[in-house]
């Protein structure tokens, strides 16, 4: 396993900006999940590590050393994207070996024997090994082209949304195996995805990417209590950080123009009138949907709450954000 | 607009079973979602009432006419796909008129309804674009417009957002409720995807093997559920169970499972056997003195809440708590569980049994 750090590191497609100077280390050992929007960079980011793309300007390096023009067989990562590909003509056995058995990796037919083994029991796929991967689920297709990196040992694993295909029961799953996989092996892994859920759920550090760079680094505790922008604070949380103007319930400090309030940040039965217009339940928490002097603002209560949309509830915030007008965030 | 009955309606693809003799009423002005695992039948129940697939046997009534073997030109409904088909060549004007000018009404009242419709849309400023450059959102929206402009007595969706990424899903699926709070039109809306259930719907029926297991308002079937996989379904994390084989006389206020005891909501019919005790996760509290002893395997942080992985010796559960809460993996805690709120299985059955509690839903 290995240090990964980029320095500095550029790309453009066309005309359009993927990265913009963009600098990130990634310690030995760290689960490292991206998060940003559409368009923020967090393929690309994955694809120059891999050496599947090179850098217009800056720098990739894995343990110190420098990737250069490096060729994707030659660095040692191993991806899983979104899609599994998987031979269809081949066992979950030969597709798991598949990797090992390339002439870069000089195992012995034994040792490949015991690591597909190995792999297939952690993924809970021992009992498929004869299938064709045909012959599979999505969730077990999913399974096997992570265990296809798994029974590697690379100096960093690169995956790209791998559960964003799979339905939510298998999804909750997987993120604790992975999890565990992670916390077991010591591996250096980078995650891209969209789901706050599983960035904050498996990540050791959160890296939050906007318009190309990493506006943002640290534990999932830290990002979310502790956002350094708008666009960092928006990124986790459900429901969403309520956004305001910064003087809507009273003084705000200099320069503040947004007000940033989380659900915990808003205290019920005392302040300022607000009206209930609907009144959400999910079973473990209750939603309320509220209107404040013309302001939407979404807040969580009990789940057995007696409100009914229509009725009138006084609220306050408690330690709120305040952001400039340039989104970074005052207090 | 219009009330939906459902009488004993059966479907079956050859030896297939889709829907076993179904019954129930969906009310006028409701938002109702079918829920269930991908061939549960809740697609086929749609289709049926669309008039997409007929009945193998059974009725469906639309304000109170039958019309179970009518083709879908007749029942008056409109039907919203997840892979919403727009005409390439038409703009969104063009989209959303065709169903009106096709009817043959004249072309002062399409641009009249055309207008009122996007004004609720709020896609006024793009009735002049053609569709082909539009953002997956607003696709979304002319598909709706040209589904809405009919006024049809009910409107059919399945899995309307299932094709949208996580936080566009969110925004959408809030615009779909205010929407149908501001038409009132009666909703019948398909989906596997229990949040959106919850938070869309004023009531679910949960579909399994083509039977229905349970209809109820959302917060009901999550608090009440009466079959282990309504339970299991609803809920992220789903329901514990703590199973076990007990002895259950009617009247009684407590369960012992594998010699421990736990105190339950009086039960109202007797049981033995295989039975299990259902919890959610945010009815587990950490205290030193409870007898159910626990090991922290792993904790998954949330933002406000954290779910807080154990072992125990009836095996594993998953407890919500506050973030605030400091718990380490490995530590050791006693479990206790919130009495009030738990309902206990008969395993073999998967049903509820029946107690103060609950027999007011059941």
């Amino acid at each position: 396993m290995a240090q990964v750090v980029l320095d500095g590191v550029s790309k453009r497609f066309g005309s359009t900006v993927a990265l913009d100077a963009l600098s990130l280390t990634i310690p030995d050992g760290a689960f490292v999940v991206l998060l940003g929007p559409t368009g923020a960079g967090k393929t690309t980011t994955l694809r120059l590590i891999a050496g599947l793309d090179q850098p217009d300007a800056g720098a990739v390096l894995m343990d110190g050393r420098l990737m250069g023009q490096a060729a994707p067989a030659q660095r040692n990562v191993a991806m899983v994207f979104q899609q599994y590909s998987l031979y269809p003509h081949l066992t979950v056995e030969q597709n798991l070996a598949f990797p090992l058995r390339s002439p870069l990796s000089r195992l012995t037919s034994e040792q490949i024997d015991r690591r597909v083994r190995e792999v297939a029991e952690m993924l809970q796929i021992a009992h498929k090994l004869g299938n064709k991967a045909t012959a599979l689920s999505g969730g077990e297709m999913q399974r096997v082209s992570i265990g296809r990196a798994l029974v590697r040992n690379p100096s960093i694993y690169l995956m790209d949304e791998p559960l964003s295909s799979l339905d939510a029961k298998l999804r909750a799953d997987l993120r604790l195996e992975l999890k565990a996989i992670h916390a077991g092996s010591g591996a250096t892994l980078l995650y891209v995805t969209h789901d706050q859920t599983e960035a904050m759920t498996m990540a050791t550090h959160i890296g939050v990417l906007e318009n190309g760079r990493v506006t943002q680094f640290g534990s999932p505790r830290d990002v979310y209590e502790n956002p350094v922008s708008l666009s960092a604070a928006r990124r986790l949380g459900q429901p969403r950080i309520n956004v305001l103007p910064a003087d809507l319930f009273g003084p705000a400090p200099p320069n503040a123009r947004w007000l940033g309030l989380r659900p915990e940040q808003i205290r019920l039965g005392q302040g300022q009138d607000a009206t209930v217009v609907r009144v959400e339940r999910l079973g473990d928490q209750t939603r309320l949907h509220l209107v404040f002097r013309n302001h939407d603002i979404v807040t969580v209560t009990d789940a057995h709450t007696a409100l009914v949309g229509g009725e009138v509830i006084r609220i306050e915030p408690d330690r709120p954000f305040y952001f400039d007008a340039s989104d970074t965030r005052l207090i | 607009m219009a009330q939906i009955r459902i009488e004993n309606l059966h479907k079956s693809f050859g030896d297939f079973t889709a829907v076993q003799s179904s019954t129930f009423s969906i009310e006028d002005g409701e938002f109702f979602m079918l829920l269930g695992p991908s061939g549960c039948g809740k697609t086929t129940t749609l289709r049926m009432m669309a008039g997409l697939e007929l009945p193998t046997s059974g009725r469906i009534y639309i304000d109170g006419e039958e019309v179970g073997m009518k083709p879908a030109s007749q029942r008056d409904i409109a039907f919203v796909f997840q892979m919403f088909a727009l005409y390439p060549h038409l703009n969104v004007r063009r989209n959303i008129a065709y169903p009106l000018v096709s009817q043959g009404m004249s072309r002062a009242t399409v641009r009249q309804k055309v207008a009122e419709v996007a004004a609720i849309l709020g896609i006024e400023h793009i009735l002049d674009l053609p569709v082909g450059g539009l953002s997956g959102g607003d696709r979304q929206r002319v598909a709706l417009g040209r589904a809405i402009v009919r006024q049809p007595k009910a409107f059919l969706m399945d899995e309307p957002l299932g094709a949208l990424d996580a936080e566009f899903r969110e925004r959408m699926a809030q615009e779909l409720r205010a929407l149908h709070d501001r038409m009132g039109a009666t909703t019948v809306y398909v989906t596997h995807d229990q949040l959106e259930a919850m938070q869309m719907g004023d009531r679910i029926a949960v579909m399994n093997h083509g039977v229905v297991e349970q209809i109820g308002a959302p917060q009901v079937l999550y608090d009440w559920p009466a079959t282990m996989f309504v339970a299991g379904f609803i809920g992220s994390p789903p329901m514990n169970f703590l199973p076990g084989n007990a002895e259950l006389a009617a009247g009684t206020d407590h369960i012992r499972i594998d010699g421990h005891a736990f105190r339950i909501p009086r039960t109202e019919e007797s049981a033995h056997g295989a039975l299990a005790v259902g919890v959610r996760p945010e009815h587990l509290h950490f205290t030193d003195d409870a007898g159910l002893r626990a090991r922290v395997v792993a904790t998954e942080y949330l933002g406000t809440t954290q779910i807080v992985a154990l072992t125990t010796p009836l095996g594993d559960l998953k407890a919500r708590v506050s973030s605030r809460v400091d718990i380490r993996v490995g530590e050791a805690v006693g479990v206790q569980l919130d009495e009030r709120t738990l309902t206990v299985f008969d395993v073999a059955s998967g049903r509820a049994l029946v107690s103060a509690a609950n027999r007011g839903v059941l």
